[in-house]
């Protein structure tokens, strides 16, 4: 992704560099010669096709399918119901259809609550950690731990700190603090959500702050030079130089964050066991559970595919939107 | 569509289909003739102590017939999954242990090798078996799925000191005592019943009882489900009231799904507990035998028309052999050599269960008090759950709205008769 901020360049070179002055003539096009691209594209191709298409198109396949306990064995048994299992899911006068809808608008606001707070923590202690000074080694390497321990361990130990009465959560607020006489719950009703958005948002940001971190070292100094000289300020510096000079990592750097909050299955299942709460019903886990829980891989697969297609659609839209207007800066 | 907007959709494509590419993973069945791969469940108190248990009855097998069984104890929480998965792909272990619920779901599948007149013979015939037992190993009318290996029931267990100092002198054989005893003991940072709120499979197994005893059932004699009655209505409210209205139950049991609950009787926190064979666990616990007593699961002290006298399901586990081993002699052999007199009465004495076979019954160790409660409830008043294909998820859905109940019930939102239909009604749209 990170070659498309750089394609419309090579677009505009290309018809030179092809220009008919050069080409068919020069090069005796034997059979060999035109083999070795694609002989050298084919394990690429294969691998595409093997990890990305083949399980996209049998997903799609699979969705069009009442492929249920009875069927899983023998796929060719399933019986072909066209959309049905789409009219099953996305009817938003079943239950199944308002869960799928309520699960989605959790999962919107998780993801833009996440990235939004991932990328304000990542951005805020990048520019800090920007000047050299006493420790910032120290600062760099403690503020990328989240992001190096492994999932499961880390979030395991979220789920303990976050329990009722054993939790230590709990046992700083209520018992040493006493800023509350109840114990509150945080791994069930509405707090959940705000859990796992904290617990998000810590496995996160030390990947924003990673990527914004290798960004900043690209900015020239000679612009804040430039700038300091010209009467601005801190605010101003990071508005007209900083964020600018960052805009093109900033936007693979919020798709990226975008899709894989989106996408987080791991945080949800190892903090909720497998069945989050309602507040906390994120798709994924939500798709899981129609999936693998009740065995009908037929709808599951059916929601995925409708997810998919979401995904798609902002992603295109994201990425034409942000085309668009470099477009118009250049 | 130019170049750049192709590239475009091409990212976008790519950058969203991680979703869609999620796959399973199989172990390979590592099957030749002289190799098993056995899936154990876990019955004892951790994964590892089940692996210690095992291991010396493997090595029995291999001397006897020289084939090598790997074990994998596997825990509840992944074990219908791993099943699934295996039943899918075609691949993984040869042998497996099974919930005795999920029979008739697993056999649906068509992995799992019948159980015909002809395999029973060859695994020690089918006299030798508990009737209760094996009618719980498969749908009613066919050959069954899987052959019985530990058979258990729910009791009541309850902590002697607490009833002692709360001045009660006998256990409570109806919920209306116990919901009485419990208030008493709910005092002082302790409570009267504990409750494993948050596990699905636990929720759906109460849900029968209850449901039996208000006379509902959760599914037709079509096979069709039938979860939002109102008498099955009466009964989830009945369970999950013991925390909501009665306030017996810890509201923090609403987060538990790892035997916390069996923790908390076992550290005196809780005063009750209801269980199948909680014996080998809470001595490992450190809560001697002599701490506890163990009673039949209470009945409702009046019951309505239609109630039935069931005070827990059959449970127990099954040993099921996937379709796709290669050594499929092994394997028998292998589950008749599991299903032998001495390895039962070993692995069921450890394990505090009761043995699947006739012929080991007569072993002093099965004359406990809890065993003999157990073997009273199963002979008795024990039913099986309905042996149908979506009885799994009937687990997962029920269990899962319960387990939503008490979350309502521990944050203080009113549980009313409403809330639990509404909530069946929800569950049930999603069988199919």
């Amino acid at each position: 992704m990170a070659t498309s901020t750089t394609a419309p360049d090579a677009d505009r070179r290309e018809p030179r560099a092809g220009s008919p002055a050069r080409g068919p003539a020069r090069r005796p096009r034997g059979p060999r010669r035109s083999l070795l691209p694609y002989l050298l594209l084919a394990p690429a191709v294969v691998l595409e096709l093997a990890i990305h298409v083949i399980p996209m198109v049998v997903g799609v396949w699979m969705s069009l399918l009442e492929l249920t306990q009875f069927h899983i064995r023998d796929w060719s048994t399933a019986p072909f119901i066209g959309l049905e299992n789409y009219r099953a899911t996305l009817d938003l006068n079943s239950a199944a259809g308002k869960e799928l809808l309520h699960s989605f608008w959790v999962t919107l606001a998780y993801s833009l609550l996440s990235v939004g707070f991932a990328w304000l923590l990542g951005i805020s202690a990048a520019v800090v950690l920007q000047r050299p000074f006493r420790g910032r080694a120290i600062l760099r390497a403690l503020f990328l731990t989240p992001y190096a321990l492994p999932v499961y361990a880390a979030v395991i130990t979220w789920s303990f700190l976050l329990q009722r009465d054993t939790g230590l959560v709990n046992h700083v607020l209520v018992d040493q603090l006493g800023l509350m006489n109840e114990r509150p719950f945080w791994l069930i009703g509405d707090n959940s959500f705000w859990s796992l958005l904290v617990v998000s948002v810590w496995r996160n940001w030390p990947f924003a702050f990673l990527c914004l971190m290798a960004g900043l070292q690209n900015v020239p100094g000679e612009l804040y030079e430039a700038a300091a000289i010209d009467g601005a300020g801190f605010w101003r510096r990071l508005r007209s130089v900083t964020l600018p000079m960052l805009r093109p990592v900033n936007l693979v750097l919020l798709l990226v964050l975008f899709l894989w909050t989106f996408n987080d299955f791991n945080t949800p299942f190892v903090l909720f066991g497998g069945s989050a709460p309602e507040q906390a019903d994120l798709i994924s886990i939500h798709i899981y559970r129609s999936s693998f829980k009740t065995w009908d891989f037929g709808s599951g697969s059916a929601m995925s595919v409708a997810l998919l297609l979401f995904l798609l659609v902002v992603s295109a839209v994201y990425l034409l939107i942000t085309n668009r207007r470099r477009d118009d800066h250049a | 569509m130019s170049r750049r907007h192709l590239g475009i959709f091409t990212a976008a494509v790519l950058a969203a289909a991680s979703l869609t590419a999620c796959g399973g993973s199989g172990d390979d069945s590592a099957s030749s003739p002289k190799t098993l791969t056995y899936w154990a469940s876990n019955q004892g108190a951790s994964l590892e102590a089940d692996k210690t248990t095992l291991q010396p009855e493997l090595d029995k097998f291999e001397k006897q017939t020289g084939i090598k069984v790997t074990v994998e104890v596997v825990p509840w929480s992944d074990l219908l999954n791993r099943l699934l998965a295996a039943a899918a792909s075609g691949k993984g272990p040869d042998v497996v242990n099974i919930g005795n619920t999920w029979s008739a779901s697993l056999q649906a599948t068509g992995a799992l090798v019948e159980f015909d007149d002809a395999a029973l013979q060859a695994v020690g015939g089918k006299d030798r078996i508990v009737p209760a037992a094996l009618a719980a190993a498969g749908a009613p009318g066919k050959p069954p799925a899987a052959v019985p290996l530990y058979s258990m029931a729910y009791s009541l267990y309850y902590n002697k000191k607490s009833f002692a100092d709360a001045g009660i002198t006998a256990p409570p054989t109806t919920w209306e005592q116990l919901a009485e005893y419990g208030k008493k003991l709910s005092t002082g940072g302790k409570w009267g019943l504990a409750i494993e709120g948050a596990n699905p499979s636990e929720n759906a197994h109460h849900a029968f009882t209850f449901s039996q005893q208000y006379g509902g059932e959760w599914f037709d004699s079509a096979g069709k489900p039938t979860f939002d009655t109102p008498q099955n209505v009466s009964a989830i409210k009945r369970y999950i009231d013991f925390m909501a209205a009665d306030k017996i139950t810890n509201p923090s049991n609403a987060e538990y799904a790892q035997n916390q609950s069996v923790s908390d009787f076992a550290n005196g926190k809780a005063a009750m507990l209801l269980w199948q064979s909680a014996g080998s666990n809470l001595k490992t616990q450190n809560m001697p035998a002599d701490a506890y007593g163990v009673a039949p699961v209470p009945f409702l002290a009046s019951p309505p028309a239609g109630g039935k006298k069931v005070n827990s399901m059959v449970a127990g586990i099954n040993m099921a052999v996937f379709k796709h081993t290669k050594n499929k002699d092994g394997a028998l052999s292998f589950v008749k050599f599991m299903t032998s007199d001495e390895e039962q009465t070993i692995l069921n004495k450890t394990y505090g269960s009761l043995p699947a076979v006739k012929t080991a019954a007569s072993d002093p160790a099965f004359s406990a008090t809890e065993q003999k409660t157990i073997q009273e409830t199963l002979v008795t008043t024990a039913a099986p759950l309905p042996q149908v294909p979506d009885e799994s998820t009937f687990e997962t859905l029920v269990g899962t709205a319960m387990k939503e109940l008490f979350a309502d019930a521990a944050s203080g939102k009113p549980v009313t008769e409403e809330s639990v239909k509404a909530k069946l009604t929800d569950a049930q749209q999603k069988m199919r």
